[in-house]
Parts: C-alpha cells; structure tokens; sequence
C-alpha cells in the first residue's frame, strides 16, 4: 500500500485534464475562469502537503501507472525539486490568469472565452506532466499538447498581428518538437528503453564502451537544440517577441513565465536524468549552450534598449533572461545548475510581474503601450507602478530581489571553472549594466511627474486597479522579494533536489 | 565499396528516413508557403515513424496478433510492438498539431489572401492590416 501523498502527482495532472474537459462545456467566461482557479487552487493544495510530506525527509519516489511494471511500464517521478517546481508553476499560473482577466474578457470574443481557459488547464497538465514525468516519450505528447496550447493562448486574442506571430511561433515549434522526438527515436535504436533510468544505465554503459558514441553525440545535439528552439534561446529567438509581445496581457505573461520554463525543466532531465551531468560535459554540448547562453544575454538587452513598446522591450528582456538559465547549464557543475534553476523560479515571478504591470500601466495611458505615451502613468495606476519597479529593479540585480541572487549564485558557481569564468563574469557584469539601461529609463518615465500643458499628451484619469489584479501583482512582487531575502535556505533545497534527481 | 552498399541496404529505413527528415526540415523553416511548409512537417514526422517502426521490425517475424489459439504464441514468432504503439500515439499527435495549423492558416488566408508568410510580412511591415 502506497503512502497517500505519492498519489498527488498523477491526481494533478488528471484533476487539470479533468478540469480543461470540463471547462469546455461551460458557456460562460467567467464561470471557465472560476472552474480554472478551482482546479488549480486544489492542486496547489495537493502539492504542497506532498511537499511538506517529502521535503523534510529529502524523500524521492517513483509512481507506477497501471499494472504493467518496470520496465515497459509508464511512470511518474517526485523529489524535492519536482515539487518545488511544480509549487511554483502553480502558484504562477493562477496569479497570471488573475492579473490579466481583464484584458482576457476585453480582448476575446465572449463565446470563446471559456475556450481560453481551456488552454489555460491543458498548459497548466501538460506543465505538472513533464516536471513529474519519468517518462521519455510521455514527456514529448505533452510537448506538442503544451506547443497547441500555447499557440492557442497567442491567438485567442484573434488580431492580424496574433495570427501571423502564432504561426511563426507554431513553424519553429514545431521544427523543436521534431528534432526531439527524432533524438528520442535515435536512443530508442540505441538503448532500447524509453523509462528514463533505464535510458540512463545504457547510456552510461555505451559511454564507458565507447560504442556508438557518434549517434549518442547525435541524439544529445538534437534533444538540446530541439528543446533550446523550443525555450527561445538566442538565435532561435526570433518569434518571441511577436508572440509575446502582440498577444494579451495573461498570455505573455503565463508564455514567458511557465511555457518557456517548462522545456527548460525536460532539458534538466535531459541533462541531468537521462545523459548524466559528467556525459553530457564530455560531449561539450554544455560549451554551446555556454556560448549561446552569453550571446542572448547580450544581444537581447541590446535589442530591448532599442524597443519603445512596452510588451516587446519585456519580451526581448526575457530572451536575455533565458540566457542566464542556459550560462548556468553552460557552465558545468551542480552549483551552476542550481543557480540557473534558481534563475527559473525567479523569472516566473519577476517577468508575469512585469508584463501584468505594463498591461495596467498601459490600461491607465488609453490602452497605448509605447514607452512615450507611458510617461506618469505610475501616477495614474499606483499600484502597477510600485510592481514595475520591483520587477526591473530585480531584473537589473538589486540585493533583497531575486535577480541580485540569481546574479550572486552564477557568479559564486563560475569562480571554479578555467576559461568559462571570464567568459561568466564578463557577460553577467555587461549584462547587468544593460538591463538598467533600458529598465530604468522605463521607470523614471512612468514616475515622471507631468506639468500640465507640458507635453502634447492628454490628461488622463487614475485607475484603480481591480481587486484581483491587485492580488495578483502584491502576490507576483512578494514572490519575487521572498526568494531575493531567503535566498540560502531555497538554493539549498534546489541543491538537494538536483543531488537527487 | 561494397561493405558501403551492405551498410546502405541493411540500414535502408534509417537512411531514407534521415533523408526524409532533412527534405521536411528544409520546407518547413525555408519555404514561404505557409502549406508547404505544413506538408513539410509531416514528411518531417513521417520520416521519424518510420525509423520508429524499423526500430522494432524484426526480419522474418510477424504482428503480435494471435490468431492460432491451438498453439502456445512464443515470444520468438513476433515483432517488438512497443514502437509501433509509440507510432500510433505519435500519429494521433501530429495529426491533431496539422489540424490546428491549417485551421490558423484558414484564418490568415481570410484575413491577408495569401498563404506566402513573406508577402504577409511584408504587408505587415508596410502597417496594412
């Protein structure tokens, strides 16, 4: 008999589907959106008694689906870093919907509306499958199930602009989706197993015979640039920003705070699971990603300082973000690997933050989104205002924010690694000196106070932010505060986590 | 020569299927037809079952489908059919991506009355909408 909280995962996943199946018969809007938070609100519940249940004990388990067994079987997996991050997509992903609910029933034609959350629980499934999954082939299904549905989320919003960014979104998407599935068949032919442990055992049989290692180089270079394509690493960036930056204010958020990271999260499993950190070293794929890595950091501040739309400097912002996750990869070592999964957990908090702030701040300037017509606007929307500077200013890496720590942790990781150190620290120093060239430009702008006949912009009223939005970005900002002050006890629970993966 | 051309030959699936794969991976990110490119990624897709469906041929055996009940089935008559259950799952997931991208393409026809993504952009750049 089974303790009763190694259940939770599966349940967590089915109760989403569930939900998403249920939703599509509502009619109404907003009675979807209370359907949504429900389900997520009882799974959020869930987890966290799991994780109060195994993270004292460092306890790690692996559920069995249906009666066949090891090793044809499915299978899921938990540990403390699975539960952690499934805590925080959850936490997020309802934080997002309820930031930018106004913007959903403004944007979407009202008998669609509940079609919206559908999309919204099928990410949110597809999301706690692959953080829980042991399963190689699971994970790619709800790849593409997450790929539609986050396509979905981009067009519901049904503009020119969405439809032709979805479609590129959708091309390139695609384009990761089958390289990794091509990857996954290739090891398939090589290793005969699908469950993740047992790929890992052969892998490490053929790595230490050195047979077959050209195919095995194959299929890490597939897997990691399907996935990078996927997570909008720099130079397969080109997408995002349309895709984030045209669609509503819940989408860009819930897209670059979950959806990007959840394709991050399989690449740890990747390179943690199923080639084993010391392989996938060896191959020097963790030098690209390296490489990589640096060059969106730089290249995607440079192009945010040159953007004036508020939507699409955050977007360009986030391919800079993403760059810090792939350093940490690039960088080799369980500390670097901590610290760039650190650097997910305080993305999805800062940038949801920032998007669902700029659509306030955007609501109170007459729905105009370029930084020119922003200015005072953090008069006007108070509240909106404060969020957006907490979120630069972490995103520049002020100490108390999670950005300083995420910052501290890679810098503190590449003081052990040879060349890669230089290479880390120049690009973490260049890149902090970027990020506030664009954010605080953008935040002296929505604080200056304007004279009154001083500028050709009309007067403008304030706006009060509604009750949810309100929770919404006090929630996103304390988040994001929290795990800048308890940076330690966090990055020792990550640490234990990946020890255990 | 010849030790090339018994490679080829016993490889012949995994060889036409990387091909394959590249002629699909080419059309879907370089050709500016939003359809092609469409039939581009099922070829790309068509290409992995089938190096799926090599994968668990075993020359000589057959289906794992049990028509002579008289006899004990012995593991030895059959193929290796867990691939070809990943095919059909795979099948199912490629069919229900196209259905939603050429539902989008429908959409972007009606409202830019053309398929070329480049005519499309350029349109957008120009600011008609």
């Amino acid at each position: 008999m089974l303790p009763w909280y190694q259940h939770i995962p599966f349940f967590s996943i089915v109760l989403m589907m569930i939900a998403g199946i249920f939703t599509s018969i509502v009619h109404r809007g907003r009675a979807a959106l209370a359907v949504h938070l429900c389900a997520v609100s009882a799974v959020l519940a869930g987890n966290a008694a799991l994780f109060a249940n195994i993270v004292p004990a460092g306890e790690t388990f692996t559920y069995n689906l249906g009666i066949v067994g090891h090793p044809f079987g499915n299978e899921l997996v938990c540990g403390p870093l699975e539960v952690t991050l499934a805590l925080t997509f959850l936490t997020v992903m309802a934080l997002c919907v309820l930031g930018g609910y106004k913007g959903i029933f403004e944007d979407i034609e009202p008998e669609k509306q509940n079609l919206y959350f559908v999309m919204c629980d099928l990410i949110m499934a597809s999301l706690l499958a692959m953080v829980y999954t042991n399963d190689a082939f699971t994970a790619y299904v709800f790849i593409e199930i997450n790929t539609i549905s986050a396509c979905a989320l981009v067009m519901a919003k049904d503009s020119g602009a969405t439809l032709v960014a979805t479609i590129r979104y959708l091309m390139m998407s695609l384009l990761g989706s089958g390289m990794f599935l091509m990857g996954l068949t290739l090891l398939y032919h090589i290793t005969g197993h699908l469950l993740i442990i047992d790929i890992h055992e052969q892998v490490v049989h053929l790595a230490e015979t050195g047979s077959y290692l050209l195919p095995l180089t194959v299929v890490m270079g597939l897997m990691t640039l399907g996935l990078c394509l996927k997570s909008a690493l720099f130079p397969f960036h080109t997408w995002l920003p349309d895709a984030h930056g045209s669609a509503t204010t819940s989408s860009s958020a819930i897209l670059s705070g979950l959806v990007l990271k959840g394709y991050i999260v399989l690449l740890i499993k990747c390179i943690f699971s199923i080639f084993g950190e010391h392989i996938f070293r060896s191959f020097h794929v963790g030098d690209a990603l390296l490489v990589m890595g640096v060059a969106a950091m730089v290249y995607g501040s440079v192009k945010a300082m040159g953007e004036t739309h508020i939507k699409r400097m955050i977007a360009y912002s986030s391919v800079a973000q993403i760059g810090y996750i792939y350093l940490g990869f690039g960088l080799g070592g369980e500390a670097a690997a901590a610290a760039a999964i650190y650097q997910i957990l305080v993305h999805a908090f800062t940038k949801p933050l920032l998007f669902v702030c700029a659509g306030e701040l955007a609501e109170a300037s007459g729905h105009r989104k370029q930084m020119y017509y922003l200015r005072g606007a953090g008069h006007r929307a108070k509240l909106a205002g404060i969020g957006f500077t907490v979120g630069g200013l972490s995103m520049i890496g002020l100490p108390l924010l999670g950005g300083f720590a995420v910052k501290f942790f890679l810098a503190d990781a590449a003081l052990s690694g040879s060349w890669r150190m230089w290479v880390a620290l120049g690009a973490l120093a260049v890149s902090s000196v970027l990020n506030a060239l664009y954010y605080l430009p953008a935040i002296i702008q929505i604080w200056t106070i304007r004279e009154h006949g001083a500028d050709d912009l009309p007067q403008l009223p304030a706006v009060k932010p509604g009750a949810a939005v309100a929770v919404s970005i006090v929630l996103l900002a304390v988040g994001g505060i929290l795990l800048g002050v308890f940076c330690t006890p966090v990055g020792d629970l990550i640490s234990t986590g990946l020890s255990l993966l | 020569m010849s030790d090339f051309l018994s490679t080829l030959w016993t490889q012949r699936y995994m060889f036409t299927a990387v091909i394959l794969f590249c002629i699909g991976a080419f059309s879907l990110v370089f050709n500016p037809n939003l359809i092609k490119k469409l039939i581009g990624f099922d070829l790309m897709d068509g290409a992995i079952y089938m190096m799926l469906t090599s994968a668990g041929y075993i020359e000589g055996r057959i289906a794992p489908i049990v028509t002579d009940f008289s006899a004990t089935p012995s593991v030895e008559t059959y193929i290796n059919p867990i691939p070809t259950g990943l095919v059909l799952t795979g099948i199912v997931v490629s069919v229900s991506v196209t259905a939603f991208a050429l539902a989008l393409v429908v959409r972007i026809y009606k409202k830019y009355h053309t398929v070329y993504l480049d005519v499309i952009m350029a349109s957008m750049k120009k600011g008609v909408d």
